[in-house]
C-alpha cells in the first residue's frame, strides 16, 4: 500500500545504507542522509500532525528549521523523549522512533478535530474572552484546554545525556554556509583572519549546492559544481573552523552570539554513549558576517494548510537533495519565478507537473519559456481560491485575478493534484540581525525588510540582505567584503555569472476569494492556527499595534515564531488599517532562533554542580558524625547532629541543653572574616559601625552593627583589635561578600584619603567555638600554655596562642550567652583542632551543635540574626538596640537616616519578645500578629521572626516585630492560625540570664 | 553581554563586573546639617536615562576597583571609562 517516491539517486543520500525507523508505531525505511521528513515523503506520508487549535490535519510544509507543522515527539515514554522536534531537521538514524503530537487518540482519528467544525465559535481571542470569567472557573477550563491543546509531552525522568558550554573567540564569524557564507569565510580566512563558519544543516553550500540546472552558471560551470570546488578548498584552510549542525540561537550586543552545536542527534542510539550531545557555543567575534539566507513565503488563500501543500522551494529540495518526489500529480502556485526553478528540477527528475498557477499576468522570463517548452500548462493571472482533501490535498480550484488583484472573476477551474507547491517570494532571514539591535528598512519594490543600520561591527550579505539572484549576490559581495575586512582584493572579482531568474513578482498578501472572508480559512500562522480572518477581527476590535495584534491572535507565537507568516500578518494589517508597511514596524524576534533543549542551556551545571557550594575545613567530620546540613549562602553548614533516630526537634533540644549544662562545640568557620589594616583603620571602623571604636584597646573585641545609608541594619559581628593599626572584622555568614564590597566601595569612592587595606580572609581560618560552663576547662587542656584566668583573659578579649606549633587566635566572645571561646587557626589545621577539643571535652560530654541549636541559644538571649529578625526595614532603634548607637560620633553610615520623619515614628515595627499563654505552644515563624480579631479588616501588627521551644527555660519563646511593640510590654496579642488562635504576651526579648552572669560562670 | 574596558585591567566580559548606579553623587560631608528633604535627595533620587548615562561600575571578579562608565543605555555602547576622582569627559 505504501508507495516508494524515491526518484533518482542523489549524492547526498547513501542508498547503500538503509535505515529503519518508526513513525506512529509503524516501521519504515529511509537512507542515511535523509531527514525524518524526506524519509516520510519517500514513503508517501504527508500527514504528520494536527494543528494546535482546530486540530486540522497538517503535513510537512518546508524542508528546514522554519517548519511550523511537522513537529514530532521523539522516543515517547523514554528518558530521551523530546517534544517539538522538527521532522524537517532531524536526520534519521537506526532506531529512531517518532510520533505525532497534539492529537488523541491518533493522527488519523483525532477527537479535537471537532474544533475545526466549531471554528466559527473559536475566533481570535476566544480563549481570552471566554475563559477569563468567572475567575474561579479557570481551574476547570484549564484542565480541558491543557488536555486538548499542548504541544508534546515533557520527559519525566532526568536527562541521561551530556551537555557542555564552550567559549570561542574569533576574528570573523560567518553565520550560514550558503554560497555567500562560503565566499565570505574563504576570503576572511585567506586574509589571515581567524574565522569560524557555522551552519545549522549537516552539509555546506545552502540551496546552491543542489542546484543542478544549466540556468545558473558561474564561470561557465553549473553553480553547484563551482561551489563544490570552493567548499573543497575552504576545508583545507587552517585558520578556518567549520561547524555544521550548529544553529545560532542568539545574537547579542558587542558581537556576542550563542550557538548550539548538535553532536550526536544524528547518530544511532548505541553510538551516543559518553559523548556530548549538544554544546552551547558562547562566541565573541570581532566581526560578524551574516549570511543567513532567506525563507520562502507561503501564499495566503482559503484552505492553504492541507497535507500535501508545501513551499515550492521545499519540493525542489526534496527532489534535488533527497531524491524524493512529494507527489505524483504536482501543481505549483506562485507569484514569482522561483516556482519555475522547481518545475525544471522536477521535470529533469521525471516528476510529473500538472500545471503552474501564476498570479502574474504578463511575464517574460527565460525560466518560464523553458517550462512551457516542456509542455507544462501555465495559468497566468490566476489564483487558487480553494483546496479540498481532508488528510491530503486532492484538488484545487483556481480563478482569474482582477487587474487590481482585489477580486477574482470568470469561472472556476478545478485541477486534480496530490501535491501543491506554493511560492510567495522570499523573506530575508533578518531575525538574528534584529536581535543584535539592527534596524530594518522596508523595500517597496519587492516588499521585503532588509538590514539598514548595523549596531556592531557586522554586515549582512547575500539573500539575507535582500540580494536574491546569483547575479546580485556575486556582484555585490566582493566590494562589501573588501570594505568590511579592509582588504585590497578577493578571488571573486568580475566572475562571469549566468542566471535566467527574473525578479518580477506580484505581491498580494491575502489572495482574494469568491467567498466572504468569514467563510474562509486562509492560514497565516500554521502552528497557532491564526487566519487572516482573525487578524482582520483583531483590527475591527480596535487593536492597532502589531505587538498587540500578535498577542491577541497568537500570530507568530508558536515554537517557529511565525517564520513563514509574520510578513503576511504585517501586510494584511497594513492593508486593512490603511497604513504603510515600512511605518508599521515588525514584531520582535526573540532568541532563540530555533528552540534549544534545556540540557543545552544548563550544560554541566546539573546535579551537585547546579549551584556550587562551599565546605568548611571541618566538613568531613560533620559528615562522618551524621550531621544534617543547611544551606547558608553558598555554604553547607552543619544544621544538627541527630543521634539514635532523633528527629530535628529532639536533637536540637538535647544539643541546646548540653551547651548550657556543660559544653557545646560549633563550627563557626563560615563567618565572614575581613582583615583590616592601616593607620586609619580605627577611623574607618568609626565611620562604618554605629558605635565608637577609637578607644577599643589592643587585644579587645567589640560587637558592631552596620547600617545602610538609609539607616536600616545591614550586618553585624564582632571585631577585634589585634594591634594598633590592625583589626579583624567578622561578618554574618551570608553577608561576608557584600559587606566587603560595601566597605571597599566607601573606601575607594567616598573616603579615598583614608589609609586602610581590606583583605577577605574568610577561607584562611577555621573557627572552632566552644561554649558552656565547662568550656574553659576544655580549651585550657587544648592550649595549656595560655593563662585562661578571668583576670588575664576576660570576656570580649583576645589572645595569640599556640597549640603545639600551630599558631592560633583565641577570642573570648559569646553568641550563646555562655562562657565561650573561639579558636581561629589556619584553615588546614581546623579539623585537627576541632578533634582535639572533642577529645578534651569527652569527660564533659562536649556536644557538637549545629546552626539550629545556635539559633535557639541566641534567641534565649534575645540576640538578633540579621536577615531573620531584620529585613532591611529595621533600624537599631526598632530593634531596641539604642545602646549601640553612638550619640557622640559626628557621622557614620546611616546616621542621618535615623532621624528622618519616617524612622522616628513611634508606630514602626519594633522587635519584642513573645511568650505564649500555653508554654507548650510553639509559634510558627512568619505567623501574623494581631490585637483585635473583631475589627474588619483585621489589622496586621507584625509577624513572628524567630520561634523555638527552649529546653533550658522549659517554655516556648519567640521574637517578633510588632507595630509600636516597644510600648506594649505585658500586653496580650493574638497569633491567628488556621485552626486556632494562640494568645501571646509581649515580653522583653531577653529571656534568659538578663544579668549576663553565665558569661563569667 | 557587553565588554567593559576596566581602566586597570583592560577589556573584560560584563559578567566580571557589577553596576553601582548613577555616578558623581557625592556623599554629603555634613549629613547632620541637611534637612530631611536634602538628605532624601542624596539618598533616593536617581536618574534613569534612556541615552547617555554616567554610571559607577566595579570590577568585582577582577581588580575590585570602582570606576566610572559613560554608557548609552539605549544600545549599551560605552562611550568612555575613567577612574574614580577623574573628571568626566566633556564629549
Ligand atoms: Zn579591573
Amino acid at each position: 500500500m505504501t508507495k516508494n517516491l524515491r526518484v533518482k539517486t542523489s549524492k547526498f543520500i547513501d542508498e547503500t545504507y538503509k535505515v529503519s525507523f518508526k513513525f506512529n508505531g509503524t516501521t519504515y525505511y529511509g537512507y542515511k542522509g535523509d531527514t525524518l521528513a524526506s524519509a516520510l515523503l519517500a514513503n508517501d506520508i504527508h500527514l504528520v500532525g494536527r494543528s494546535f487549535k482546530y486540530h486540522r490535519p497538517r503535513g510537512i510544509m518546508t524542508a528546514g528549521s522554519e517548519e511550523p507543522n511537522a513537529i514530532v515527539q521523539l522516543h515517547n515514554n523514554t528518558s530521551r523523549t523530546e517534544p517539538n522536534v522538527r521532522a524537517t531537521e532531524i536526520e534519521i538514524y537506526e532506531g529512531l522512533e517518532a510520533s505525532s503530537q497534539n492529537c488523541w487518540p491518533s493522527v488519523n482519528f483525532d477527537i479535537g478535530g471537532i474544533n475545526n467544525f466549531l471554528s466559527p465559535v473559536l475566533p481570535a481571542g476566544f480563549y481570552y474572552k471566554t475563559f477569563m470569567w468567572p475567575a474561579s472557573f479557570w481551574e476547570k477550563y484549564e484542565y480541558f484546554i491543557r488536555k486538548s491543546a499542548g504541544l508534546g509531552k515533557s520527559p519525566t525522568v532526568p536527562d541521561p545525556d551530556i551537555y557542555e558550554h564552550k567559549y570561542i573567540h574569533c576574528d570573523v564569524l560567518v553565520v550560514g554556509a550558503g554560497i555567500s557564507g562560503i565566499i565570505a569565510a574563504k576570503t576572511a580566512a585567506k586574509n589571515g583572519f581567524k574565522t569560524l563558519l557555522l551552519d545549522e544543516k549537516s552539509y555546506l553550500g545552502g540551496s546552491t549546492i543542489y542546484q543542478n540546472s544549466e540556468n545558473f552558471k558561474i564561470s561557465n560551470q553549473i553553480s553547484s559544481s563551482w561551489l563544490e570546488k570552493e567548499i573543497n578548498e575552504i576545508k583545507k584552510i587552517e585558520n578556518l573552523e567549520i561547524k555544521t549542525r550548529t544553529s545560532v540561537a542568539a545574537f547579542h550586543g558587542y558581537n556576542f552570539l550563542l550557538a548550539r552545536e548538535n553532536l550526536t542527534d544524528h547518530l544511532p542510539l548505541d553510538q551516543r554513549k559518553n559523548k556530548t550531545r549538544h554544546r552551547l557555543l558562547k562566541i565573541r567575534a570581532k566581526k560578524v558576517i551574516m549570511a543567513t539566507g532567506s525563507l520562502e513565503r507561503p501564499l495566503i488563500f482559503d484552505n492553504n494548510d492541507r497535507p500535501g501543500i508545501l513551499l515550492s522551494s521545499a519540493i525542489e529540495k526534496y527532489a534535488n537533495l533527497f531524491g524524493v518526489a512529494c507527489g505524483e500529480r504536482n501543481v505549483l502556485f506562485t507569484n514569482n519565478d522561483s516556482a519555475y526553478e522547481t518545475a525544471i528540477s522536477l521535470f529533469q527528475k521525471g516528476i510529473n507537473i500538472e500545471a503552474i498557477v501564476d498570479n502574474r499576468e504578463e511575464i517574460d522570463s527565460k525560466l518560464i519559456k523553458e517550462t512551457e517548452k516542456n509542455n507544462i500548462k501555465v495559468y497566468k493571472g490566476y489564483t487558487v481560491v480553494d483546496t479540498t482533501g481532508y488528510k491530503r490535498i486532492n484538488k484545487i480550484s483556481i480563478m482569474q485575478l482582477s487587474k487590481d488583484g482585489q477580486k477574482v472573476m470568470g469561472s472556476k477551474v478545478s485541477i486534480t493534484c496530490d501535491c501543491l507547491g506554493i511560492s510567495g517570494g522570499w523573506t530575508p532571514a533578518v531575525h538574528l540581525f534584529t536581535q543584535s539591535g539592527g534596524k530594518l528598512k522596508f523595500r517597496d519594490e519587492d516588499q521585503v525588510f532588509i538590514p539598514d543600520k548595523y549596531p556592531s561591527d557586522q554586515i549582512s550579505i547575500g539573500s539575507c540582505n535582500g540580494d536574491f539572484t546569483l547575479n546580485e549576490i556575486l556582484s555585490s559581495i566582493p566590494n562589501k567584503l573588501k570594505d568590511f575586512l579592509n582588504i585590497k582584493k578577493t578571488d571573486y572579482e568580475n566572475l562571469e555569472v549566468y542566471s535566467s531568474f527574473n525578479k518580477s513578482k506580484r505581491n498580494i498578501w491575502l489572495l482574494p476569494s469568491d467567498k466572504l472572508i468569514g467563510k474562509t480559512k486562509p492560514f497565516v500562522d500554521y502552528q497557532n492556527d491564526a487566519t487572516a480572518k482573525d487578524i482582520k477581527l483583531a483590527l475591527r476590535e480596535g487593536f492597532r499595534s502589531i505587538e498587540h495584534v500578535k498577542r491577541y491572535t497568537t500570530t507568530g507565537m508558536g515554537t517557529d515564531q511565525g517564520k513563514l507568516g509574520n510578513m503576511h500578518a504585517l501586510g494584511i494589517i497594513s492593508e486593512t488599517a490603511g497604513s504603510k508597511m515600512g511605518e508599521l514596524g515588525t514584531t520582535t524576534f526573540r532568541p532563540p532562533y530555533t528552540p534549544l533543549t534545556f540540557g543545552t542551556i544548563v550544560g554541566r551545571n546539573v546535579g551537585e554542580y547546579f549551584d556550587i557550594f562551599r565546605k568548611t575545613p571541618i566538613h568531613d567530620w560533620h559528615v562522618k558524625n551524621k550531621a544534617k546540613f543547611e544551606n547558608v549562602g553558598q555554604w553547607k553548614r552543619a544544621w544538627y547532629y541527630p543521634k539514635d533516630g532523633e528527629d530535628m526537634h529532639e536533637a536540637v533540644q538535647r544539643e541546646s541543653k548540653a551547651a548550657r549544662d556543660s559544653a557545646g562545640i560549633l563550627d563557626a568557620s563560615t563567618l565572614g572574616k575581613i582583615d583590616i589594616q592601616g593607620t586609619d583603620a580605627s577611623e574607618f571602623l568609626n565611620r562604618v559601625y554605629t558605635n565608637a571604636w577609637s578607644k577599643l584597646a589592643i587585644g579587645k573585641c567589640r560587637y558592631g552593627l552596620m547600617l545602610n545609608e538609609d539607616g536600616m541594619v545591614y550586618d553585624d559581628g564582632v571585631t577585634t583589635r589585634l594591634d594598633e593599626n590592625h583589626y579583624i572584622m567578622t561578618t554574618t555568614t551570608g553577608g561576608a561578600a557584600t559587606v566587603l564590597g560595601k566597605l571597599e566601595d566607601y573606601l575607594q569612592t567616598e573616603w579615598p584619603e583614608l589609609d586602610v587595606y581590606l583583605t577577605s580572609v574568610t577561607d584562611h581560618y577555621a573557627t572552632v567555638s566552644v561554649c558552656g560552663p565547662n568550656s574553659k576547662k576544655i580549651v585550657s587542656q587544648v592550649i595549656p600554655d595560655l593563662d585562661f584566668s578571668d583576670e588575664n583573659f576576660p570576656h570580649m578579649s583576645f589572645k595569640n596562642a599556640k597549640i603545639g606549633k600551630i599558631k592560633c587566635r583565641v577570642m573570648r566572645i559569646s553568641f550563646t550567652g555562655e562562657h565561650s571561646y573561639e579558636i581561629n587557626v589556619q584553615a588546614n589545621y581546623g579539623k585537627s583542632v576541632w578533634e582535639k577539643c572533642i577529645e578534651a571535652g569527652k569527660e564533659f560530654n562536649i556536644t557538637p551543635y549545629g546552626t539550629e541549636t545556635m539559633h535557639l541559644l541566641r534567641a534565649e538571649k534575645g540576640f538578633i540574626i540579621v536577615g531573620q529578625d531584620t529585613d532591611a526595614t529595621m533600624t537599631p532603634i526598632d530593634l531596641q538596640m539604642d545602646w549601640i548607637v553612638s550619640k557622640k560620633k559626628y557621622d557614620f553610615i546611616g546616621k542621618r537616616s535615623l532621624y528622618r520623619s519616617d524612622t522616628i515614628k513611634e508606630d514602626r515595627k519594633q522587635l519584642v519578645g513573645l511568650l505564649t499563654e500555653n508554654p507548650d505552644d510553639v509559634l510558627e515563624e512568619g505567623a501574623q500578629i494581631v490585637a483585635d480579631m473583631n475589627k474588619s479588616p483585621v489589622e496586621m501588627l507584625g509577624h513572628v521572626t524567630s520561634s523555638y521551644y527552649s529546653p533550658n527555660l522549659k517554655k516556648s519563646i519567640a521574637l517578633g516585630v510588632v507595630r509600636g511593640g516597644k510600648n506594649m510590654m505585658g500586653q496580650k496579642l493574638i497569633i491567628p492560625m488556621e485552626n486556632k488562635q494562640i494568645n501571646v504576651t509581649v515580653a522583653d526579648p531577653v529571656f534568659l540570664d538578663k544579668e549576663n552572669k553565665r558569661l563569667n560562670a | 553581554m557587553f565588554i567593559i574596558n576596566c581602566p586597570y585591567c583592560g577589556e573584560r566580559e560584563q559578567s566580571e563586573f557589577k553596576a553601582g548606579g548613577e555616578a558623581h553623587i557625592i556623599r554629603p560631608k555634613q549629613p547632620t546639617e541637611l534637612s530631611d528633604d536634602q538628605w532624601a535627595e542624596y539618598l533616593f533620587m536617581r536618574k534613569n536615562i534612556k541615552g547617555v548615562q554616567f554610571e559607577r561600575w566595579v570590577h568585582t571578579h577582577g581588580c575590585r576597583k570602582w570606576f566610572n562608565v559613560v554608557r548609552d543605555t539605549s544600545n549599551d555602547v560605552i562611550k568612555a571609562v575613567y577612574k574614580m576622582g577623574e573628571k568626566p569627559p566633556t564629549k
